[in-house]
């Protein structure tokens, strides 16, 4: 190999160079973000259903595919005139990211975007759809620890949006 | 490698097997999925086969007649005031009689007519030029007859502005919000963004709640909004009785707006 020295020297600058994030952030202990489920609305329907978990469906299924559902909620609204939802709970919801997504989680802040800047991804709901009012105070990104998130959604009143058991 | 009938007939089976097994686990892993969810349209939702509109020209006639059936659209859409005609942004607004039924004036016709202004919209058409057109189906006709946006899908490329012979539609040249009037921002509704084309949508979102359009709500009885398809809707004995016309019929997109010409005492 001509300048075989130069070539291997320079393949190992670039390794590193390369791969330095990896070794910059090894050993980094990252928060995982750590989500505020202490809205005004989302206390009344705890104290309405008498349990923890109020959202539309479970937590776990939440977590994970909240985006598969709003997909299927902005189709079902949009082109078919379907408005309402019957959770598998047998509840029912209005369909809506503003009025009924929002209503109980007030804290964009602490909520929605905790956990996407956590994970750098930008959806673009709020080009359109109107984020609700909250106080200014609160990090948006990263930070542990914060002022508890009760000054969010006072603008409103705490709508809830559970229709309550009855079917429709 | 030689192989021999038995061979074959093994390795297949021992295939089929493992791929059996691995749809099996990827579904079982998969598993996020919900059983009971059910999507219903609203109990009290108003329901028609074709909805359409007629309009009593001689009902409106002053310019604030003009302007509180717009402000009764415009404001609760968050439909920007932009403030120049290049980049307007409008659902319901007054025009000419030129414009409105061009190639009918004529030198000799009633001034009143011809100095009019005449409301218009979208015309949620039976066969929308702008639906043809849309290369995403962004734009769409529901079965009630509504030519509905879904903003989501709309890309921007404004075929449906170029096939609307109507003008109906407008184009988002900016970001509408700094053009709304934050006090009047109706928070319950969404805007639009930079890069899509809005209309407007016969009030899809209070027909599910069982409430009429907005511009009919405050038309004082010049607009009337019913079943075109029932023969017993107040729209359907206005249109067997008066005599009304529709904008630019020779295009044959069959317009679902009527207008009532020369007024008459059908409400």
């Amino acid at each position: 190999m001509y300048n075989g020295g130069k070539i291997i020297i320079g393949l190992v600058v670039f390794a590193a160079l390369v791969t330095s994030p990896f070794w910059t952030n090894a050993g980094r202990k990252v928060e995982a973000p750590e989500l505020k489920l202490d809205t005004p609305a989302i206390k009344e329907a705890q104290a309405a259903l008498g349990k923890k978990e109020v959202c539309v469906e479970p937590k776990a299924f939440m977590r994970g595919g909240h985006m598969q559902l709003l997909n299927t909620w902005r189709d079902s609204v949009v082109r078919d005139g379907k408005r309402v939802y019957t959770s598998s709970e047998g509840r029912t919801f209005d369909i809506s990211l503003q009025n009924t997504c929002m209503k109980c989680h007030s804290n964009k802040k602490n909520f929605c975007d905790k956990c996407h800047n956590y994970l750098a991804v930008s959806p673009y709901c709020w080009d359109c759809h109107i984020a609700p009012k909250e106080a200014e105070a609160g990090g948006a990104a990263g930070g542990s620890e914060m002022a508890p998130a009760v000054a969010a959604g006072s603008e409103k009143a705490p709508a809830v949006a559970v229709h309550g058991e009855a079917k429709l | 490698m030689k192989i021999n009938r038995r061979e074959f007939m093994r390795m297949a089976g021992i295939a089929a097997a493992a791929g059996l097994a691995g749809a099996g686990t990827i579904a079982r892993l998969k598993g996020n999925t919900l059983e009971a969810a059910d999507y219903t349209p609203p109990a009290e939702a108003l329901k028609a086969k074709h909805w359409g509109m007629v309009i009593d020209v001689s009902k409106i006639s002053t310019p604030e007649d003009y302007q509180r059936i717009m402000d009764a659209c415009h404001t609760p859409h968050n439909v920007p005031d932009i403030g120049n005609p290049k980049d307007e942004v409008k659902w319901i607004w007054p025009d000419t009689y030129e414009h409105t039924f061009p190639g009918m004036e004529h030198p000799y016709m009633n001034p009143e007519f011809k100095e009019k202004n005449f409301l218009v919209l979208c015309n949620h058409c039976e066969k929308p030029a702008c639906v043809r057109v849309c290369p995403t189906k962004a734009t769409f006709k529901r079965a009630d007859g509504l030519v509905i946006m879904d903003y989501h899908r709309c890309i921007g490329c404004r075929f449906c502005m170029a096939a609307c012979p109507f003008g109906a539609r407008s184009f988002n040249w900016r970001d509408p919000r700094p053009f709304i009037n934050e006090a009047t921002l109706n928070r319950e509704y969404p805007t639009r963004t930079k890069g899509v084309v809005e209309k407007c949508t016969f009030c899809v979102e209070r027909l599910e709640k069982g409430k009429i359009p907005l511009c009919v709500e405050k038309s004082n009885g010049a607009l009337v909004f019913g079943d075109l398809e029932d023969p017993d809707s107040e729209i359907r004995k206005i249109l067997a009785s008066a005599y009304t016309i529709r904008r630019k019929p020779e295009l044959g997109t069959g317009p679902s707006i009527y207008y009532v010409i020369g007024g008459g005492e059908h409400a």
